[in-house]
């Protein structure tokens, strides 16, 4: 199988076809079509996995294993066993054309990040197409919809499987073309067509830099060829100029893709498509497209950011500004699925950051876990949807579904611990993993962002599901549990979140998601963290205090709202004030004469602290990341960028406008200036030749 | 024979073309002026050949006549289909693709 990873991107564009063309004919409406071959897909890609792993161990384990198992791995093998693990990829591929010396190849590579990125992709993919079953149901345009789902899986496995960038690029532009079907499915309200528009103009806006980014690659390295663009950035003949323009010419379209600061804000308008969409595309897929093409081309930005030897660069800056930005956006919106856009936004600044900072399996590790976690929670923002709020996504219209859909909170709670990164589930792994190395290398800065983004997403996800889940239904429909086929993807993908993270326990010795990830051929000397328990602890905790912190502060506000629950809150003091004195009782006891004197003021000065200083902290820190939030959302993010964007569409629509007289439609008009620029162009020629 | 001669010549033919192209209202007259001027190019073409002694510009000016054949063909085609449906075959007339 390792050798025909051709039928990734293959089946499913047949299945696109198939499905556009007698999708309506079929008795599913072409549903059937779209989840055999992704089906099909996982099936094959767990294969691919599985005989990777076969390979990758084997090689480690040297000459006395079996080496039968893969005609391929006895090369490996034997080179391995000098060197420790070193497994080669697999490449093949065929001339697409020459022109010239430059030859332009098609074809497939397979290595550990290959196989990582297969996994993802197809099993999001398939649980979303049968997520899409009940979600989708009764659609007006449901076969289109499963087309445009099939071609968006096939250009996303094209964009993964492709041994160089020119193929890379074609896939990353299929990918942003189905992205743009699908935000403006629903494309006969204005806002959604608009929102389409806006993700398709904004990634293209980053696409200029990815392109000349390629440009510049292609000539450095004399080839698109991926192996070989790495092996010249390693090399000592690489040119740190021409590879400093190339990194951060790749950088602006992965901040296009992977929704980045400054090019972010269309990610959140991408909300307007269909929540499973979201899932796929905006959470789990395409936007960490990014971030596969840093880890790609990875020794370019080694290279060209000098990672390892700066204490700072442009990629750790702008995924560490990211995480910030991102996660203050997402306190201060009342749509759920909003939240969880912004949060994808802070968490792809984690991947990236961790790129910059030389964590390039950590940076993998996150976007492996991440997938899951995040698709799980938009499936669950999905679920609310559809069988609790008819279609609306406000969370003002929520609240108090905890136990009206049991099997949709538990799995979002799970998804939402994972996020906040609390032991032991997926997203603690891979967020510790992170800092660990960022620690380690001198980026002391980017662990303190990371820290601080942890707690604002620990904080910003627990007012999200106690909005969402606790307190009172504030709705006017009737929840109820959504049906099988939206349940059991999100159970699977819960149970994905609380286990993925176990492939890369440091603490424990495992360390399979590195040890299989690893083999890519041609990757700078990698840092490779010892767990720290130090760091972890803190991380850890801090993310329960935000928890917890949040949660009394929304718990407060509800109570003082219009809302009642007094009782509750009182209840605690009560407890905590009968704590004190019963304690104190005893005391009187002994010692009743002192204990007389102070008993009363110790425990009103208590009291008094308890109410004015720690509820006031609390109070004041939530006030004051509204307000951050609020003014980043409103000034930089309204104003700056969206303003910024607006004003080249105007210029460009008026430059439109002045070259249209041009076009008078006279055949002889053009004949005639086609006669004087000919006439122009000798003249010119003339003079340059003779003169 | 000096080659001035034919070049005169053509020249001469291919600026009479050209003026047809730009100035002539009727369709079918600005049909005939381009095949003027492809005329005009053979000409040049056939007189190098010779005297550079060099078979391939009358090669040249074979394919060019072939292809002034089928552009001729389409070009009567349109300006058939113009007649129907403007009634005329007035050129100015032609201006619907206006930017």
């Amino acid at each position: 199988m390792l050798d025909s990873v051709w039928l990734f991107p293959v089946i499913p564009a047949l299945s696109f076809l198939v499905i556009l063309f007698f999708g309506k004919k079929l008795p599913f409406k072409g549903a059937e079509v779209g989840i055999a071959s992704v089906g099909a897909m996982f099936l094959l890609a767990c294969v691919v996995a599985a005989q990777w792993i076969d390979k990758v161990e084997n090689a480690g384990h040297g000459n006395e294993k079996g080496l039968a198992a893969l005609g391929h791995s006895v090369v490996a093998a034997a080179e391995g066993s000098k060197g420790g693990a070193e497994v080669t990829p697999i490449v093949h591929g065929f001339t697409w054309w020459q022109n010239g010396a430059a030859k332009f190849v098609v074809g497939t590579r397979v290595d550990g990040l290959v196989v990582m990125m297969l996994i993802v992709v197809t099993t999001i993919s398939l649980l979303v197409h049968v997520y899409s079953t009940a979600y989708m149901h009764n659609d007006r345009r449901y076969t289109y919809y499963y087309a445009a789902l099939s071609l968006f899986t096939a250009s996303m496995l094209l964009l993964v499987v492709s041994a160089n960038l020119l193929q890379l690029l074609v896939g990353w532009e299929l990918v942003g073309v189905c992205s743009f079907m699908l935000i403006g499915h629903w494309w006969e309200e204005k806002p959604n067509s608009n929102a389409a528009l806006k993700a398709f103009l904004t990634t293209r806006t980053g696409d200029v830099g990815l392109m000349i980014g390629v440009i510049v690659c292609f000539f450095a390295a004399n080839s698109f060829d991926i192996a070989r663009i790495n092996a010249y950035a390693l090399s000592p003949r690489a040119d740190h100029g021409l590879m400093l323009v190339a990194a951060v010419a790749l950088m602006f379209g992965i901040m296009g893709k992977s929704g980045q600061f400054f090019l972010h804000t269309w990610l959140p308008d991408a909300m307007a498509g269909p929540t499973p969409v979201s899932a796929l595309i905006h959470a789990a897929t395409m936007v960490v497209a990014g971030v596969y093409l840093g880890a790609r081309v990875y020794p370019v930005f080694f290279n060209g950011f000098s990672i390892g030897t700066s204490t700072f660069n442009m990629m750790a800056i702008v995924g560490a500004v990211t995480i910030l930005i991102g996660a203050a956006l997402a306190f201060v919106q009342q749509d759920i699925k909003k939240v969880l856009a912004y949060s994808t936004i802070s968490q792809l600044g984690y991947m990236v950051m961790a790129l910059g900072v030389g964590a390039w399996s950590a940076a993998l590790f996150h976007l492996f876990t991440h997938a899951f976690f995040k698709a799980c929670l938009f499936l669950g923002a999905g679920s609310i949807s559809h069988s609790a709020t008819h279609h609306s996504f406000d969370m003002r219209e929520m609240g108090g579904l905890r136990k009206k859909m049991p099997i949709t909170f538990w799995t979002f709670m799970i998804a939402t611990l994972a996020l906040a990164g609390i032991f032991p589930f997926a997203g603690f792994w891979s967020k510790d993993e992170i800092l660990a190395t960022a620690g380690q290398g001198r980026y002391d800065v980017f662990v303190v962002v990371g820290l601080v983004g942890a707690v604002m997403t620990a904080a910003y996800m627990t007012r999200c599901v106690y909005l969402t889940f606790f307190g009172k239904y504030r709705g006017h429909h009737h929840p109820h549990e959504s049906s099988p086929a939206i349940t059991v993807p999100l159970v699977i993908l819960a149970v994905l979140s609380l286990l993925a993270g176990l492939l890369q326990a440091v603490p424990f010795n495992i360390k399979k998601f590195e040890t299989w990830l690893e083999p890519v051929g041609g990757l700078p000397n990698l840092v490779h963290p010892t767990f720290d328990y130090r760091l972890a602890t803190i991380s850890v905790a801090l993310a329960s205090m935000a928890i917890g912190a949040m949660f009394f502060f929304l718990f407060k506000r509800e109570e003082s709202g219009a809302f009642k629950g007094l009782t509750q809150r009182s209840k605690v003091a009560h407890a905590g004030y009968a704590f004190l004195d019963n304690k104190y009782y005893l005391d009187d006891l002994y010692e009743g004469v002192i204990v007389a004197g102070i008993k009363g003021p110790i425990a009103r000065a208590s009291y008094w602290v308890n109410q004015n200083v720690i509820d006031g902290v609390v109070n004041a820190v939530g006030r004051g990341t509204t307000r951050v939030g609020n003014f980043t959302y409103g000034v930089i993010d309204r104003e700056l960028v969206d303003g910024a964007v607006n004003d080249i569409g105007r210029e460009t629509s008026a430059a439109g406008g002045g070259m249209s007289k041009l076009q008078s439609g006279r055949v002889q008009r053009y004949a005639l200036i086609l006669l004087a620029s000919v006439g122009l162009i000798g003249l010119a020629v003339y003079l340059v030749n003779v003169v | 024979m000096p080659i001035n001669y034919f070049l005169v010549l053509a020249a001469f033919l291919f600026c009479t073309g050209a003026y047809g192209v730009m100035a002539r209202r009727n369709a079918v007259l600005v049909l005939m002026s381009v095949e003027l001027m492809l005329n005009a190019v053979n000409l040049n073409l056939v007189a190098f050949s010779t005297h550079l002694q060099d078979v391939s510009g009358q090669v040249f000016a074979l394919f060019v006549i072939t292809i002034a054949a089928a552009e001729v063909g389409i070009g009567l085609a349109i300006v058939l289909l113009i007649y129907r449906n403007l009634r005329s075959p007035d050129l100015d007339q032609v201006e619907q693709l206006k930017g």
